[in-house]
């Protein structure tokens, strides 16, 4: 008996918990409400399936609850019925799996006239690294960095010159640019996680990896990190800030070229012809 | 009703024997046994021993979440090494091993009338590395360094450099475990497995073995072709932090200093590890799934609505939940066309599941439901794992996933589906099964508070907390600090979950007050209480004696679900029971 | 992790035609009475440690797929540097297909009752699995002589770990060989057949396991060997 009330409270208290939570994801600074829409549909169908299998539950516990002298029915299956609710089943996931599908495409295909922005993770600092006038980012390895290069990039490759470097300060994008997010570690695995933009991908030691979305929204928003990167995990932060064309050229033009930063160490950098280049990427 | 053999009894000389083996002394009847029942006892014993080890590590990690710095020895490393071991220990240590260990060994001879295990010297050498395993486990808490704090997924680069803690003997401890837990499971698994297919009574086919033999038989499989890559990655991860070689460390500059490593691919150890590490949530699931479809149907008194569905569905889940463990790895900076395949798999593997659920829910349909303690779990279970299973459409579906991954939202999708609902089914297992072990029934009383408790306060415990990952809120997270996009609503949850963990842990020790008073002062419960039809119920005595079933294998007439048939004077048929002779 | 699927598929279609025979569509509610299993043997007539080895057998082919699968998707990155095979792995690989043939040899002879093939055939085995094991070694010095560690780089470390699992499961198998031997020499002429059967048994493990070891070599080998590459990248082409 109070098995059943306390399974239709269940339900009931999960709706209104959901309706009245003041917690909820944060507002949108990017192209990717399509991944809100697809959790919107992920939501109104679990819930539906959660609250009718629970209040139906509630109910046989109710209904059939032992009583003196009452026997079950016999009913070893029911072929149709079973059927039915698998494709009933089949249908609802399809309802989910196709939008999510189809967004994920769309979240794995690069526009080509995305800027590329190299983000690269360490205990427990953030750096970045814009492509200079050339537009491209250069090489670069771990197996070059020095404290007077701190990103490794590769000092005899001359893309790598004017590529831009910034450390200790917030990252800057433009509004409505599509951007490629390029992402490299130095050490650990770390995750590159700004709530508002929704993308998040892992950076893997020894290889590069990436995501895109095009920053719909000004403001300045926290990073944060989001893989388990050691005991600095919790305190590896960071901000970046969108912003208008007109904000963001003022801000590039500021920032220092890789030779600019590196013009005292060039010497020694050029001594170390001899490291191995087999982990060039 | 088709009576095949038209009731002739079997005569007694047909019926096959083993070998026993027959302990000599006090020792071996009880410590080196080989019986598997004793096994089973000391496999749940050990595992729910360094459970609740692991269950202290949660309140610590939770007072550390609702009042950060209130415990001040609680600082930054020793908070990861709670997390790691707390992680470890109730996946593999506790739930892996007794649903397996614990709950195979006692159910598998008794439930398919054998007189024991088939390798009973191997079962017991199965239980002793287990135990081994569980004390090397154990040792990094006494280690200098301290246990390994790099997560229970040990993910490299990080699980083996400095900053890390337990990095010096944690870790490598944390391994060399594992490997020995590995290495007594694959025995066990072997007697599990070979026991199922050549050690069943006459008459009992593989349709008609109850559905809890099926899950724990599913699951060994699964856990003896899964376990080699965790074995794999462990032994590949002990090279690398023992002897310096490369296979998950790419070339690395730790704290502005170049370290000797180079050449390899830390994504390598994740395709290991969750090739293990999905099929493992699976392994936990489908004992569970097997129990809890026994313990509704004997207390619902009818019988488990569409069997062969429900065995389909079991064979099909562990098939498919080998293929779809890279989505754990959606952000992983994997190859991102993996996702449109593993987020497929994954959401198919939601069918056979959903039919699970159907079928437990219509079984109760125009049942006679008794709600004695561990129908109640199952009902816990049931809505648990239905919700728990619900948000795993979240995390399965790759693009939802994208957002969702490594926040509070993960955390509580996995603790609800694979802690709290397997966890409810071990407890009404405990309930159920304890009157065989025993001879005595478990306090109702104590038992009602302990479910009531743990099922409403885990609930608040975990329903919440998706939407503390909604807002963005990460995991692994030794403090939140100040973060712009987390109000202080979130850390009132926070201490809220907290309190309510706290009240959910000391009910437990209700329980354990329960198993032991219980011992000496249950009611006596007579050989089958539950007036259930399975083998293990008719045994002679109870609790069974060495060699289960005195001078005579049982004969196995029936499936295991005649409960209510039309007709039969009682609302249960034992398995074992010949059909009445035809009327001429 | 190609390898490892394809291990999986296989095992899937063991147990899938396993399963089949079980009678998975039977109506059990409907059938009262004894049915048999399949063919309505009961006793199950295979014995059981065979069907025992079998499992074990699965589990262990799952490991060394898993190895494999690790080692390719590893020598598929473009910074890949092989080491060189040393030519007594040549020699070791007759010496295990030595081993493989004498228990195959003694198999039979167990089957004929003549004792002294079954000996003389199981101390061949023995001798040559421990001359497999001595040249392993031997190619572990060779490699290290030459400057090969295994700290040095993946492929190095990925060879000796390869070699060491397998040489740890012929050990393995050596146990279970010198057993068998010595029940061999423990007078099997004058036994209870019930202890002879005990024996052919043990024999036909013996010579079933090492089978697989040699399978298993013959595969590790053909991928130190750079042979199988071209394989795994014609996979790789069919799978992308």
């Amino acid at each position: 008996m109070h098995i059943a009330i306390i399974l239709a409270l269940i339900v009931i208290g999960s709706v209104v918990f959901h309706f009245l939570s003041p917690w909820w994801w944060t507002p949108l600074a990017s192209n990717w409400g399509y991944i809100d829409s697809t959790i919107i549909i992920t939501f109104w169908i679990t819930g539906t399936v959660f609250a009718a299998v629970v209040l139906f539950m509630a109910y046989c516990v109710y209904r059939f609850r032992h009583r003196e002298g009452s026997r079950a029915a016999y009913e070893p299956e029911n072929k149709r019925l079973e059927s039915w609710l698998a494709i009933g089943t089949a249908v609802g996931v399809a309802a989910m799996l196709a939008p999510g599908l189809v967004v994920w495409g769309r979240f794995v295909t690069v526009p080509s006239d995305a800027a590329e922005v190299e983000v690269v993770g360490q205990q427990w600092q953030w750096s970045y690294r814009l492509p200079g006038k050339d537009g491209r980012l250069g090489a670069s390895s771990v197996r070059y960095v020095t404290p007077e290069n701190p990103l490794g990039l590769d000092p005899n490759d001359p893309r790598a010159q004017d590529d831009i470097i910034v450390q200790g300060d917030n990252l800057h994008f433009e509004l409505g640019k599509p951007v490629k997010v390029l992402l490299r570690s130095l050490d650990v695995v770390h995750d590159f996680y700004v709530p508002e933009f929704r993308a998040k991908m892992d950076m893997i030691p020894g290889s590069t990896t990436y995501y895109w979305f095009t920053p719909t929204r000004t403001g300045t928003f926290e990073v944060l990190c989001a893989e388990l990167c050691s005991t600095g995990h919790p305190y590896m932060r960071g901000g970046v800030v969108v912003e208008a064309k007109a904000d963001y050229q003022p801000w590039l033009q500021q920032q220092k070229t890789f030779a600019e930063l590196s013009k005292p160490a060039k010497a020694s950098a050029l001594k170390q012809e001899g490291v191995t280049r087999w982990d060039l990427k | 009703m088709v009576d095949v053999t038209h009731g002739v009894a079997v005569p007694v000389a047909e019926v096959g024997d083993v070998e026993l083996y027959h302990p000599r002394s006090w020792v071996t009847k009880y410590v080196f046994s080989q019986d598997a029942k004793v096994i089973a006892i000391q496999y749940s014993l050990t595992a729910l021993s360094i459970g609740l080890v692991a269950l202290v590590l949660s309140w610590l990690m939770r007072m550390q979440l609702g009042f950060p710095g209130l415990l001040s020895f609680i600082n930054a490393d020793r908070y990861y090494q709670f997390v790691t071991m707390h992680g470890m220990i109730m996946v593999i240590y506790l739930l892996t091993a007794l649903f397996l260990g614990g709950f195979g060994n006692y159910l598998i001879p008794l439930m398919l009338g054998a007189r024991d295990m088939v390798f009973p010297y191997v079962n017991m050498l199965s239980y002793w590395i287990y135990l081994l395993a569980v004390l090397v486990l154990v040792a990094g808490f006494f280690v200098p360094g301290g246990p390994t704090g790099a997560g229970w997924t040990l993910y490299p680069p990080q699980a083996i450099l400095a900053n890390t803690p337990g990095q010096q003997w944690g870790i490598i401890l944390m391994l060399v475990s594992l490997m020995l837990f590995i290495i007594g499971f694959t025995m066990g698994g072997l007697n599990y497995v070979v026991t199922v297919l050549q050690g069943r009574a006459r008459g009992m086919t593989m349709m008609r073995m109850p559905l809890t033999v099926w899950g724990i038989f599913t699951a060994t499989v699964m856990a003896l072709l899964a376990f080699p890559a965790l074995f794999v990655g462990s032994v590949m991860m002990l090279l690398d932090r023992v002897l310096g070689t490369s296979f998950f460390m790419p070339s690395i500059v730790l704290m502005g200093e170049q370290l000797k490593y180079g050449g390899g691919s830390p994504i390598l150890f994740q395709h290991l590890f969750w090739f293990f590490g999905h099929p493992e949530v699976y392994i936990v699931a489908l004992p569970a799934f097997g129990i809890v479809s026994d313990l509704i149907s004997t207390h619902a008194r009818k019988n488990i609505f569409g069997y062969r569905m429900m065995v389909w569905a079991i064979v099909a889940i562990g098939a498919l939940s080998f293929v779809v463990w890279a989505h754990h790895m959606y952000v992983s900076g994997m190859n991102p066309g993996f996702g449109f395949f593993f987020a497929t798999t994954t959401l198919i593997i939601a069918i056979p599941t959903a039919i699970k659920v159907y079928n437990w829910v219509l079984t109760l349909w125009r049942g006679d439901i008794h709600f004695t303690v561990p129908m109640l779990f199952a009902l816990g279970f049931i809505v648990t794992f239905v919700n728990g299973g619900l948000t795993g459409l979240f995390l399965g579906n790759v693009v939802v996933d994208v957002p969702l991954s490594r926040t509070m939202f993960v955390v509580a999708h996995f603790h609800m589906v694979m802690g709290i609902a397997p966890i409810m089914v071990i407890f009404g297992a405990i309930y159920h099964w304890y009157p065989k072990l025993t001879g005595r029934m478990l306090d109702d009383t104590l038992g009602k508070l302990h479910f009531w408790v743990t099922f409403v306060g885990a609930y608040a415990i975990f329903f919440p907390m998706h939407y503390l990952g909604l807002l963005g809120v990460p995991r692994r997270y030794y403090e939140m600090g100040e973060t712009a996009f987390v109000p202080p609503s979130a850390h009132t949850l926070n201490e809220f979950i907290t309190i309510a963990a706290l009240i959910v842990g000391a009910a437990q020790l209700a329980f354990v007050f329960n198993l032991f008073w219980s011992l000496r002062h249950g009611r006596p419960s007579g050989g089958n209480p539950w007036r259930a039809t399975t083998l293990e119920w008719q045994t002679p005595e109870t609790p069974p004696t060495h060699g289960n079933w005195g001078k005579e294998l049982p004969v196995v007439y029936r499936w295991a679900y005649d409960y209510s048939v039309p007709g039969a004077a009682e609302d249960f048929l034992p398995q074992n029971q010949p059909p009445m002779p035809r009327t001429p | 992790m190609g390898i490892i699927v394809i291990f999986m598929v296989l095992i899937a279609a063991v147990a899938f035609w396993w399963l089949s025979r079980q009678r998975l569509t039977a109506k059990p509610w409907l059938e009262v009475g004894i049915i048999g299993d399949v063919g309505g043997r009961w006793p199950p007539t295979l014995p059981k440690a065979k069907i025992g080895l079998g499992v074990f057998l699965a589990v262990a082919g799952s490991l060394f797929a898993l190895l494999v699968s690790a080692y390719s998707m590893r020598m598929a990155m473009v910074d890949w540097r092989t080491l060189p095979v040393p030519a007594v792995l040549w020699l070791n690989t007759i010496l295990l297909i030595l081993a493989s043939v004498a228990l195959q040899t003694a198999v039979a002879a167990g089957r004929r009752d003549d004792f002294g093939g079954v000996r003389s055939s199981l101390l061949v085995a023995y001798a040559s699995s421990l001359a497999f094991l001595f040249g392993q070694v031997l190619a572990w010095g060779e490699l290290v002589a030459a400057g090969y560690f295994a700290a040095d780089n993946p492929a190095n470390a990925f060879f000796y770990l390869i070699t060491a699992i397998h040489g740890a499961h012929v050990l393995g198998g050596l146990v279970a060989l010198i057993r068998t031997t010595a029940r061999a020499f423990d007078g099997p002429e004058t036994s209870p057949p019930r202890t002879i059967g005990e024996l052919r048994l043990g024999v036909e493990l013996c010579a079933i396991y090492w089978h697989f070891l040699l399978l298993v070599w013959l595969v590790l080998f053909s991928f130190l060997m750079h042979w199988a590459n071209d394989l795994v990248s014609f996979c790789r082409a069919a799978l992308t």
